[in-house]
């Protein structure tokens, strides 16, 4: 039997070593889908709700538009005002009450962090909407554009980018917040601690691991993000274009 | 006597209780190059701005070639498309290159493919003397430049009329005048535009008629010649002493 603190951590890296690999890919997984789905949901619900109204649309559909939007403020609502841990509970116990509905822990785990995320998505999403300049949509609706081409060529492109050090800390978030779903068993990266630690009962040494990872995990997405931020920017520089007498010849050099 | 390209009958803009367009009359006729003049919160950019219906008008109509432009069924996008604007803060597409500014209400709009939409774009940048800056985002070049690349995108639709809201008031002085001067060349060529101005000279030299603001209402509305030096209207020429004498 190990003796020391150092000799656990090691017997633990070396014996569970691909269990705890495993638990932090299926962390990472449920995060990253998660986080993308949400941000699908987020997306959908802010554009929806950023539409105008147009005072031609008949009354039906205005109350219609009414009712989807106290929808979504509901959703949105409720599932930023309660903890993960217990939506967790009620949607994979209350799925198998209700409808018998025999979900696997994985696929629960995808459903609940995604609609999760996406509730606070929403509202950021929303944000990022509204914060670009209200002259960017006036300039694209003075060339004749409809709603939906300024929304997917100028005012969406621009609120993506502004927002995504937001989806970055959701996801983030995502990933230490699927510790939550060991209560409904899901084999992520703290379950199989728990489990490793059970066995041995050995509680620090396995979670001074298991913390090194979620580290490692989160401190590496976020250097990640930023590179995808630079990106985005483009270039800091752009090149000149010498030749102003043969517009064609200036085209082929441009892609 | 043939149609005017823009009619304003009546036109009433009220923003809660304050009335800032009363009853405004108005038209346009082809070729005209129309300088709107006047004090500040006069009302002039909401005069654009409802042209352009970017504003709903209170009540009143505006005609675009004798179609009223607020009936049910008129295409507003196509109505937009035919009428450019100018705006005082540039207005650029920030996500977008200085090329694809000029390119994406073409393939959008005006349904063009990419290629053509690329041609037509470059040889108006090159006649703003933009050309080279293709590759450039909005964020990448100076105020003056903005402007001929924000005029370069309203061209690259082809318009019939081209409104512009106090162009070369966002602009470091020095900037102003490549900005008037690409300004002058499109009042030669012959296109109608309809300009919101400070800079009396462009005015006075450019345009074939002077609109005179005032409190909601035109004032004046007559040829340069008699708004600078033989004014009907008290205002008139209260408002150009002070302009001239600054
Ligand atoms: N969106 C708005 N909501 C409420 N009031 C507005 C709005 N836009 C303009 N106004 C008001 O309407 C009046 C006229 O404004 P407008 O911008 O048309 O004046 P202007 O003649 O263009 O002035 P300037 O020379 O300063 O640009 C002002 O009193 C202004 O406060
Ligand atoms: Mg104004």
């Amino acid at each position: 039997m190990p003796a020391s603190f150092f000799e656990w951590v090691v017997f633990f890296a070396k014996k569970y070593g691909i269990f705890f690999l495993k638990g932090a890919g299926t962390t990472l997984y449920i995060a990253l889908i998660s986080t993308i789905l949400g941000f699908l949901i987020g997306l959908a619900i802010a554009v929806i709700r950023t539409t105008p109204m147009d005072e031609h649309d008949s009354q039906a559909k205005k109350a219609f538009y009414k009712i989807v939007q106290a929808i979504f403020v509901a959703y949105i609502e409720i599932f930023r005002g309660t903890p993960m841990i217990v939506q967790s509970m009620v949607i994979y116990y209350g799925s198998a009450e209700l409808w018998g509905l025999d979900m696997s822990p994985i696929v629960a785990a995808l459903f609940i962090v995604s609609i999760n995320t996406g509730a606070y998505m929403a509202e950021i999403a929303r944000g990022g909407i509204i914060s670009v300049d209200k002259g960017q949509y006036e300039a694209a609706s003075s060339i004749g554009m409809t709603h939906r081409q300024i929304m997917i060529s100028v005012v969406l492109p621009q609120a993506i980018r502004n927002i995504l050090p937001s989806i970055g800390n959701e996801f983030v978030v995502n990933i230490k917040d699927t510790s939550v779903l060991n209560v409904i068993s899901v084999t992520e990266l703290f379950f199989m601690s728990k489990s490793a630690a059970g066995t041995y009962m050995r509680y620090f040494e396995v979670f001074f691991i298991t913390c090194v990872i979620y580290f490692i995990l989160t401190f590496t997405v976020t250097r990640l993000l930023l590179i995808v931020e630079k990106k985005m920017d483009g270039p800091d520089t752009f090149v000149i274009h010498g030749s102003q007498t043969v517009p064609s010849a200036v085209l082929k050099g441009t892609r | 006597m043939n149609t005017p390209i823009i009619k304003v009958s009546h036109l009433e803009k009220n923003f809660g209780e304050n009335k800032v367009l009363v009853d405004i009359d108005f038209e346009t006729y082809k070729g005209d190059v129309i300088s709107i003049i006047g004090s500040s919160g006069s009302g002039k950019s909401t005069l654009l701005r409802c042209i352009n219906l970017l504003e709903k008008p209170t009540s009143g109509s505006i005609y675009f070639h004798g179609q009223d432009i607020q009936e049910k069924g008129f295409s507003l996008q196509e109505y937009r498309a035919r009428v450019g604007m100018v705006f005082q803060n540039f207005n650029l597409f920030n996500n977008l290159t200085v090329l694809d500014n000029c390119t994406v209400g073409q393939i959008k709009v005006n349904r063009k493919s990419k290629s053509e939409a690329e041609k037509f774009a470059l040889e108006i940048l090159n006649s703003v003397g933009m050309a080279q800056y293709i590759h450039a985002k909005p964020k990448q070049i100076s105020g003056g430049q903005k402007q001929r690349v924000a005029i370069a995108r309203a061209l690259s639709m082809e318009p019939e009329v081209l409104l512009f809201d106090e162009p070369t008031s966002a602009l470091d002085p020095e900037m102003v005048g490549e900005v008037l001067s690409v300004m002058r060349n499109l009042a030669n060529s012959g296109l109608t535009l309809l300009v919101v101005t400070h800079e009396m000279a462009f005015a006075r030299d450019v345009s074939n008629r002077v609109v005179f603001m005032d409190e909601g209402l035109i004032a004046e509305d007559s040829t340069p010649d008699i708004i600078f030096n033989n004014p009907k209207n008290q205002r008139t020429r209260i408002f150009l002493d002070r302009m001239l004498n600054q």
